[in-house]
């Protein structure tokens, strides 16, 4: 073979264009890099601008003053004096059916002080500010806030409080919590697994150590796959259609008895997030199935075991962790879902605790999206401490399945 | 101990009925899933199909007007649809070259210690409730484009949506692209870097083109995830049909629009219901189209290498 | 006569961690001569071979001490790159490997990168008659490699790795994965391309390496599971009348 050697780049020049090689090579792999860098920092300023939010300083004012009610400085307020001036200032009305959701004397001093504020004095939040501008431009804030809303305090608040878990919602920000939402989460998540977790789990062990290899098991399979697919608010449409308005009978409670409610309930929430979750649990417990080897199947098989026992004593227990690994994150992905509740109409504003199946809900992502559709900043403020709330439950979850599956973890 | 059986015994079948009553149910739990999509189809079809017989609903409407709002006889879809366009297009325009760079970066050249950072991170995101992500679009991203274009961009506005749910998806394409990448054999890579190739001339001429199947199969995905998105557009795209490409204007996707009518109040029978399950059985058509076709390609590109 | 060697080596040891897969290996590869090396599965002949143009750099943990001198120069010295390495010294895999492009792209890529500067379809030509591989494609360059047949495939491999016009040809095996005729065609080829380049090829097959080679290198794992060099010389000689008793054996066949 005829060699050319002249047309490579020999010696200097050969170094030379490897030099430029290398320079290409280091430029593209800042680039690659780059963008794992801006998901960090995107992801850095969502947590920031959510915590931001949460807390900062406050511009409010008394809509009447205080000094009308009492003489006493309000921070020396003792449960006495409250329940006084509540019981002479209320509306025999509006005390009487405070007095029977539960017995004024009954309730802690600080909730006399919150009713205080809220329905004697009305606080009026005038204004906020966020989180860096609080520690970082605080003089600026005093100055504008005394230009800009004479006679108003000034207070570093914590949106995020011990009363936020604890108080329903209210339409005042000032006084609204999260308890409603988070009980109807609660009750929402419980009932979807439920109902997807022994259907799913189910589906699994068929599909895995039942099913023959026919048309249909490999149908279900595919259609398993593509249910994952599909959008969330779609899965509300069903819901919609199914449980709150053809079922309505049973998801309403009214063929249990149960009068004052149509088939917006939890229940019927519950059932369209268990159809929704139903793909995810069926995909990882085959995995979870899957995972288990077939030496185990055979021993006891060979021990004369049928087909159900070598399930029921042996691949299912091994599964098990696995299993439940894929529920919990089954469970933070329902945990999460908003678009559905939407469409199957959980209630905006509710203030009495789920109750039952059939009770109105609404859940922890609605009450962050109406928040945060709010014009108002003490809505965004409140919004950011309910994500706070709902990030830490969905940390919790995973923590917890990350713990199972290292607790678990088998090597086979 | 040894015994010896005398007993003579019986191998013929013994019927087990708890066995077959326990494997006729989970078959049934089994068939379930189908019966979803089956209920799908058929409930939104019925809804869909009342709108669609809607003696004033005519198909040229639909596809020719600009106004959407059937209760007064606006059936252009289009106003709906070209927000769900511009956002989609917008967050695959964020998310590809961010995913896809990603992916390389974590298959082909992140250390073991750099990838157990760097992943999680990923998932973590991936993790986020797309309300939350909706708060950010919001009150984030909205505030700092409104200090670059000023008076030029709405409050509510496609930009802002799209660039979040970008975001949004970029773990999504970057799993799925990581993926496609660590599929392609070892052997090519070598036979790249024995022919004196660099590290990036090998990735990105050889590895990259031999997952590029797999990739369109992320992108596909991740298309269907953003027509399917519905609380960051509902949240900081804009209330209201609006027929317009312009990511800075305002405009409601058909998520957008589904989560805005029926939230409200909204009655049983009437056009404003039928037609809401009418978008969503496009919605649901569209991204089951999307969905099959990036499995057909992943299944096809997995029989080429083993 | 002095004797210009293609590659030394000097004491090369290559560890994984804490394991010494080659041990202690001195051998001077003859210039434009077919050198085998030899030996059971397992004793490191491929790692071996990879240390000629430095591919075990992709093993985690890997690691080279001692020597592997060309020119002069120690290719584990600290100012030699890798990349220029490969590119002196091509590779022909066990399996075939050719990319997912056209068989026009497969050869012109390598040149492509390497800074190639003359007319790439006579570049292409030749390499493609080299290895003896035109005749059965020169109709339909464009078409994706993955449709010609493994032998074809293998020769493709060869094609593109003379195409950068290297000094070295390392094969690992390059018939295994080839049916007899496809294998003898590989043969045949060696056997043209040693008259241009100096080919070192690591073979399971001891026909193979006693028909096609002029040295062999046998191969053989120490008590530590080590690697090493046992005997080393021209092929008619170890197969003939080797030295070493474990040498015997294994051509004979009465290993193991």
């Amino acid at each position: 073979m005829n060699q050319k050697p002249d047309h490579f780049p020999e010696g200097e020049n050969f170094y030379a264009s490897l030099r430029t090689r290398y320079r290409v090579a280091a430029i593209w792999q800042t680039l690659f890099f780059s963008a794992l860098l801006i998901a960090i920092v995107a992801l850095t300023a969502l947590l920031y601008n959510v915590m931001d939010g949460a807390f900062g300083y406050v511009a409010f004012d008394y809509k009447k003053d205080p000094a009308a009610f009492t003489s006493i400085p309000m921070n020396e307020l003792t449960k006495e004096d409250l329940l006084v001036i509540l019981k002479e200032n209320l509306s025999p009305g509006a005390y009487n059916k405070l007095d029977n959701e539960r017995k004024m004397e009954t309730r802690a001093e600080g909730e006399l002080y919150t009713l205080f504020l809220e329905r004697l004095v009305q606080i009026d939040t005038k204004a906020t500010w966020s989180m860096t501008d609080s520690l970082f431009r605080s003089a600026e804030i005093r100055a504008e806030a005394a230009e800009k809303y004479p006679g108003a305090q000034l207070e570093f608040r914590s949106w995020l409080t011990p009363q936020f878990l604890t108080t329903p919602m209210s339409s005042k920000a000032e006084f609204a919590g999260v308890r409603t939402a988070v009980l109807g989460s609660l009750w929402l998540v419980g009932i979807a697994i439920l109902f997807a977790m022994p259907v799913g789990v189910g589906a699994a062990i068929y599909l895995h150590e039942y099913a023959p290899k026919n048309w249909l098991t490999s149908i279900i399979q595919t259609n398993i796959t593509n249910l994952a697919g599909v959008p969330s608010i779609v899965y509300g449409m069903l819901g919609l259609a199914v449980f709150v308005r053809g079922m309505e009978a049973l998801t309403s409670g009214a063929a249990f008895g149960v009068t004052d409610s149509n088939g917006r309930t939890v229940l019927s929430a519950g059932l369209t997030m268990g159809i929704l979750v139903l793909p995810l649990i069926i995909i990882n417990a085959q995995e979870a199935v899957r995972a288990v080897p077939d030496s185990l199947r055979q021993a006891a098989y060979g021990v004369g075991a049928t087909r159900l026992q070598t399930v029921w004593h042996h691949v299912l227990p091994n599964a098990l962790p696995g299993i439940l690994t894929g529920s919990i994150l089954a469970v933070s992905r329902a945990l999460g879902e908003t678009a559905p509740l939407i469409v199957v109409g959980a209630s905006t504003f509710i203030s009495l605790d789920p109750a039952s199946p059939f009770s109105k809900f609404t859940a922890l992502p609605i009450q962050i999206y109406q928040w945060t559709t709010r014009p108002q900043s003490e809505f965004h403020a409140i919004a950011a401490s309910a994500i706070i709330v709902l990030l830490a439950l969905l940390l919790t979850l995973n923590a917890a399945a990350i713990l199972l599956r290292n607790r678990f973890q088998r090597k086979w | 101990m040894l015994f010896i059986m005398k007993r003579s015994f019986d191998l013929s079948k013994k019927p087990r009925p708890g066995e077959s009553l326990i494997e006729a149910l989970l078959f049934a739990a089994g068939v379930l899933s189908v019966f979803v999509t089956v209920a799908i189809v058929f409930e939104l079809g019925k809804e869909a199909m009342l709108f669609f017989a809607d003696p004033d609903m005519t198909w040229v409407k639909f596809f020719t007007m600009t106004k959407w709002q059937p209760g007064i006889g606006q059936y252009g879809i289009w106003a709906l649809v070209s927000a769900t366009m511009t956002t989609s297009v917008i967050a695959i325009l964020i998310a590809l070259p961010l995913g896809l760079a990603s992916a390389v970066y974590l298959s082909e050249y992140a250390s073991h210690r750099a990838r157990s950072i760097l992943k999680p991170v990923l998932e973590i995101l991936a993790g986020i409730p797309t309300v939350v992500y909706g708060y950010f679009a919001l009150l984030f991203v909205t505030p700092i484009l409104k200090n670059i274009f000023k008076d030029g961009i709405q409050v509510y506005n496609m930009l802002s949506a799209g660039l979040v749910m970008g975001i949004m998806i970029l773990p999504l394409i970057a799993s799925m692209s990581e993926d496609a990448l660590n599929a392609v054999p070892r052997s090519l890579r070598e036979g790249a870097y024995a022919m004196g190739a660099t590290k990036l001339e090998t990735s990105l001429q050889i590895v990259l083109p031999a997952a590029l199947s797999g990739i369109g199969a992320a992108v596909i995905v991740g298309i269907s995830r953003a027509v399917g998105e519905t609380m960051i557009v509902a949240v900081a795209a804009g209330a209201g049909p609006n027929f317009s490409f312009n990511p800075l204007d305002a405009a409601e996707t058909m998520t957008g629009h589904i989560a805005r009518i029926s939230g409200g109040d909204l009655s049983y029978n009437t056009i404003d219901y039928t037609s809401l399950f009418a978008i969503a059985l496009m919605l649901f058509l569209v991204t089951l189209t999307l969905n099959l076709v990036s499995q057909w390609i992943v299944n096809r590109f997995r029989e080429r290498y083993e | 006569m002095e004797i210009n060697y293609a590659i030394e080596t000097n004491d090369l040891s290559i560890h994984y961690g804490n394991f010494t897969a080659v041990k202690d290996v001195s051998i001077k590869i003859e210039r434009q001569k077919i050198t085998a090396i030899i030996g059971p599965s397992g004793c490191g002949k491929s790692t071996l071979l990879r240390a000629f143009n430095r591919m075990n750099d992709f093993v985690p943990n890997s690691r080279v001490t001692g020597e592997v001198l060309l020119h002069g120069n120690n290719l584990y010295g600290r100012n030699v790159d890798p990349v220029e390495a490969r590119r002196r010294i091509g590779m022909v895999f066990q399996k075939p490997n050719p990319f997912p492009k056209s068989i026009y792209e497969n050869i012109a890529w390598g040149a492509r990168i390497n800074g190639f500067k003359g007319s790439m379809d006579e570049l292409v030509e030749e390499s493609l008659r080299g290895a003896a591989l035109w005749d059965e494609v020169k109709d339909n360059l464009k078409e994706s490699a993955y449709a010609l047949s493994g032998g074809q495939q293998q020769r493709l491999c060869i094609a593109r790795t003379i195409a950068i016009q290297p000094e070295i040809i390392l094969m690992d095996e390059p018939a295994s994965a080839l049916d007899p005729i496809s294998t003898l065609r590989i043969e045949e080829l060696m056997q043209e391309l040693k008259k241009n380049y100096s080919i070192i090829i690591v073979t399971h097959n001891m026909q193979q390496a006693a028909r096609a080679s002029d040295f062999t290198a046998m191969m053989m794992i120490d008590d530590n599971r080590s690697g090493g060099v046992i005997e080393f010389g021209e092929t008619r000689t170890l197969f003939t009348r080797p030295t070493d008793k474990r040498t015997e054996d294994y051509v004979t066949g009465r290993f193991g």
